[in-house]
């Protein structure tokens, strides 16, 4: 039954999200093995993380470190005095029964980060940001009698981030949930990839009419595994509450899960059926005390964020708004734009090649920046080759390709393809002549008032001269020669 | 006397004068084991042959002038405590098949020092009871009486320290497991403050409340096993970060002047006459030795049992959650993962262990974690407190460590709340997180050991092992031993 479209009554959407966010440290929240992704089932573990008999934990100091950062550029409250606890549930990727978290006591607490949705700027309250441990991974391969568990992933450091219900609709939580990613990658505590599962979204989701005060009962919707589907996912929710509350029903309190194959949400389990976690304070820890000096150290490396660095690449840069969005969107791609300005590049025309040329070629590789041959010093050289009119902005187009695909310098690209640009008005004359004596027809044709046909001479003019003639001079002379 | 029968200092001594060999004292236990272990059934598991072997190994080193503190000294280890390679079952049935791929730190503290594992010692199943009835393999008995239990939950290590099966004993003590098996075999048994030594590798019961200590002939080998055990360690973030004096130093200094407490809590309605009677000789005593005897108050006393289960058990339950039949240990089989679940754990587990589960998991649900857990641990900071108080005035307080000398096996076992009782006079030292030691101070006219306990400001292990001594050396209890 699909959800309906129409809205007789004008409801409004709550949503507040919880996200996991799996940290980069190297190594485990209570235990020194290796977090790395993709290693062969129960080869990253030790007696602590497969939870033997008398093992105990020791907070890895990165971890807190990583959710301090986080809990900074999020505008928190750090508690100089927060506790683990103890989750307690049975499951055979939960190796000691109960997940190290936190509970009361968080280490941030009440912080805010703003989003843009439509050009009006929305503050979403934090609600708080956590420590816990990861769980490990049931494989249920075969036809076997037996799953497998493998703990590789078991005491990975995770934050979880908990907004406040402050998001209307789904396009904000999506755009919440892309600013975070945005924030945690610039950090470099989190690297945001939802597919691979180091970044989790849980939403819950509430419908009440507009106007009303008290909100509705609301859902949480899990498994929302990738960007596209946070908004799919959400917008799904709302729609069936009201269409549960418009057919006379209620909207029953439960967790969903997002099922991506059929874009639904489904009924997980029930208020009733929710575990009791028995939280109580995790007594092999004792607790976490961070001093304010310490706090203060954190905060005065932490690097420029996203917000400053945009308003700052459109003050100091003179960059369209659009401009400074996408390139601030990640830390790599500004930090390669500074470094073009630094060697000389204009910045205009640095962000018109990096948003056009650079990007597009990335994106067909599906390449990170950090991967790319091409220097951001080599594309200044190349700026500078056009400005002294070595080369054509045509030719760059050429050179730019090949020194994305080599990663030489552009002088020596144009130097070895010969493709430095004829400035010589003799040369070009010469060429120009002769284009306007092989092709009468078109010549009568332009004279008789067909003006457009100007594209073609010139078109031939560059063939001839195999693109390297100034098109200025060439322009120029055609018109001259033509009238 | 046949070597079985001394302490550590004194074959320490016989060693370093080359009158003896490390193979000589092994040798010795393992024919005292062989004449006296069926009647006591102290341990889980001898370790006969890895003891003979590693004995050969420290006359090797004494031969190249090695020396170290327990050099060819053989010890036993409650079976909660993990020995790499070495069956460690916590006298579970869910661990009944567990070899630890890791070694504690406490004994990797004693390989450093040079000690060797003689065996594992039995216990009160995960260290739950006060009698060593509740393991799931077989209870120990009593060397004075073996129709007596040994007292729990270090009745296996208590036991075969007092009967000569091995030269000392690692037991563990969350609310007296030490100090009480101590007193009822008539030996010396200290629970060190919490934090003095790593609990890493020590298979939990109550975490807050655990702490690992020596169980041994005479103070001054507690002394010398504490030296090695204790300190900080990275492994274990509850482990304190606080200087370790060398607590042998203190053995034999006078006691004059020292102010010791007795609270009034601790001579109670009902108490067995006879340890009343012993205890006021053992302050006596300690006034005779310049000590002063003070009267004091811990006024939260009657509330620390209530306190002491709602935490110990609701951290249990949280701690025996691990052991699902997943990983390791005993799974029953069945065809869904629930019933794997419950199959294992209702199989695994004993009586005694799943009622403790029960009470912690109630204790901690939603709705009642605040009248249970929450209310405890406030009455937890006022027995705290009542200590830090008593000890602005004195410098050591001095009780009965159990209310009665050791019971008949089987005479508690039905009644869980007559055994919870045992632990009265012992489980605020564990509340508290202060050290406590039981020294022997006399004997019933049944010829059962009584304790004195002794307990301490918070790492001041060196004051009560001082007092201790002084006692003990004044007095003949401790150079008695069973018939056997």
């Amino acid at each position: 039954m699909a959800p309906k479209e129409t809205e007789p009554v004008k409801f409004e959407t709550i949503i507040g999200l919880e996200v996991h966010a799996q940290m980069l440290t190297d190594t485990k929240i209570f235990c020194g093995c290796s977090t790395l992704f993709g290693a062969e089932p129960n080869t990253q573990t030790c007696p602590v993380c497969t939870g033997m008999p008398g093992v105990l934990p020791v907070l890895n100091k990165k971890a807190l470190e990583f959710a301090i950062m986080t809990g900074l550029a999020m505008s928190c409250t750090i508690s100089s005095h927060s506790r683990f606890a103890r989750k307690n549930y049975f499951y055979p990727d939960l190796p000691k029964g109960y997940q190290i978290s936190q509970y009361e006591l968080p280490i941030c607490e009440q912080g805010h980060m703003e989003i843009s949705v439509d050009g009006e700027v929305r503050k979403i309250g934090i609600t708080r940001i956590h420590m816990e441990e990861d769980a490990g991974k049931n494989i249920h391969e075969g036809t076997g009698k037996y799953s497998l568990v493998d703990l590789n992933r078991t005491g990975v450091p995770l934050m979880e981030i908990v907004s406040e219900p402050d998001m209307r609709s789904p396009k904000e939580a999506a755009e919440y949930m892309k600013k975070l990613r945005t924030v945690l990658r610039y950090l470099n505590v989190c690297d945001g990839n939802m597919e691979q599962g180091s970044l989790r979204c849980d939403a819950n989701v509430s419908v009440r009419p507009e106007g009303q005060e008290t909100l509705g009962i609301r859902t949480e919707v899990k498994n929302i595994n990738s960007f596209k589907f946070v908004e799919k996912a959400i917008d799904y929710e709302r729609k069936r509450q009201i269409h549960v509350i418009e057919t006379g029903g209620q909207v029953q309190q439960e967790t969903r899960l997002w099922n991506s194959a059929k874009a639904v949400t489904e009924s997980m389990r029930s208020k009733e059926e929710a575990h009791d976690y028995r939280y109580f304070p995790e007594p092999d820890l004792g607790p976490i005390m961070v001093g304010r000096e310490w706090i203060e150290e954190i905060r005065s490396r932490l690097p420029e964020l996203p917000d400053a660095k945009r308003e700052r690449f459109v003050s100091e840069y003179g960059l369209p708004e659009q401009d400074a969005d996408i390139l601030t969107g990640e830390r790599p791609v500004a930090e390669w734009f500074e470094r073009s300005l630094a060697a000389g590049g204009q910045s205009k025309a640095v962000s018109n090649w990096m948003m056009v040329e650079l990007m597009r070629l990335l994106n067909e590789e599906n390449k990170s920046i950090e991967a790319c041959l091409l220097r951001p010093e080599q594309l200044a050289g190349m700026l500078t080759l056009i400005d002294n009119g070595t080369i054509s902005g045509k030719i760059a187009k050429t050179v730019f390709a090949e020194m994305y695909k080599t990663g030489k310098d552009a002088e020596a690209i144009v130097k070895d393809k010969g493709l430095v640009q004829i400035s010589d008005q003799s040369a070009i004359e010469k060429a120009v002549e002769d284009v306007i004596a092989r092709n009468p027809n078109e010549v009568e044709r332009f004279r008789a008032g067909e003006e457009k046909l100007i594209g073609f001479f010139v078109g031939q003019v560059m063939k001839k001269t195999k693109g390297k003639a100034n098109p200025t001079i060439v322009n120029d002379l055609l018109k001259k020669k033509l009238t | 006397m046949d070597l079985f029968g001394l302490g550590i200092s004194e074959l320490r001594a016989l060693l370093e004068k080359r009158e003896i060999s490390s193979a000589d004292i092994v040798e010795s236990i393992c024919r005292r084991i062989d004449r006296v272990e069926n009647n006591i059934k102290a341990y889980i598991t001898v370790t006969k042959e890895h003891a003979l072997h590693m004995a050969e190994h420290a006359d090797k080193e004494m031969k190249n002038d090695i020396t170290k503190p327990l050099l060819g000294i053989p010890v036993a280890v409650k079976d909660n405590i993990c020995t790499k390679d070495v069956l460690t079952t916590c006298a579970s049935k869910i661990l009944s098949n567990y070899v630890p791929p890791y070694e504690s730190t406490v004994t990797a503290r004693l390989l450093k020092d040079g000690y060797i594992l003689i065996g594992k010692a039995n216990l009160d199943e995960f260290a739950m009871g006060s009698s060593t009835e509740h393991s799931s393999f077989f209870p120990t008995r009593n060397p004075w009486n073996t129709d007596r239990i040994p007292g729990g939950s270090s009745g296996g290590a208590a036991a075969a320290v007092a009967a000569d099966e091995c030269i000392a004993a690692l037991g563990s003590d969350t609310g007296g497991s030490i100090r009480l098996p101590a007193a009822l075999c008539g030996v010396v048994g200290m629970k060190p403050t919490y934090g003095r030594v790593s609990r890493y590798g020590l298979v939990a019961f109550a975490s807050s409340l655990d702490q690992i200590g020596p169980i041994t002939k005479n103070v001054k080998d507690a002394a010398i096993l504490l030296n090695s055990i204790a300190g900080k360690d990275t492994r274990d973030a509850t482990s304190a970060h606080m200087d370790v004096p060398d607590f042998t130093a203190v053995i034999g200094e006078d006691i004059k002047g020292i102010k010791v407490g007795i609270p009034k809590e601790y001579f109670i309605e009902g108490m067995d006459p006879e340890i009343t009677v012993a205890v006021q000789h053992a302050i006596k005593q300690l006034q005779s030795l310049g000590a002063v005897p003070v009267e004091v108050s811990l006024p939260h006393t009657e509330y620390a049992i209530a306190a002491y289960y709602v935490l110990a058990l609701s951290e249990a339950s949280s701690n025996l959650a691990r052991y699902d039949g997943v990983k390791y240990g005993f799974r029953a089989e069945a065809a869904e993962l629930m019933d794997m679940y419950l199959k294992s754990r209702s199989e695994g587990f004993g009586q005694e262990v799943k009622r403790r589960i029960m009470i912690g998991t109630y204790a901690l649900s939603s709705g009642y974690y605040d009248a249970y857990y929450k209310k405890a641990q406030q009455v937890r900071t006022l027995i705290k407190n009542d200590f830090e108080n008593v000890f602005k005035t004195v410098d050591i307080v001095a009780t009965p460590t159990a209310p009665t000398p050791a019971f008949s096996l089987g005479e508690k076992i039905h009644d869980p709340l007559q055994m919870y009782l045992t632990d009265i006079f012992t489980l605020s030292v564990n509340l508290a997180g202060v050290p406590g030691i039981s020294v022997p101070c006399g004997f019933t006219s049944e010829k059962l050991p009584i304790g004195l306990q002794l307990i301490g400001r918070h790492f001041d292990e060196e004051m009560i092992l001082k007092v201790a001594h002084a006692f003990e050396q004044s007095t003949e209890w401790h150079r008695r031993k069973p018939n056997l």
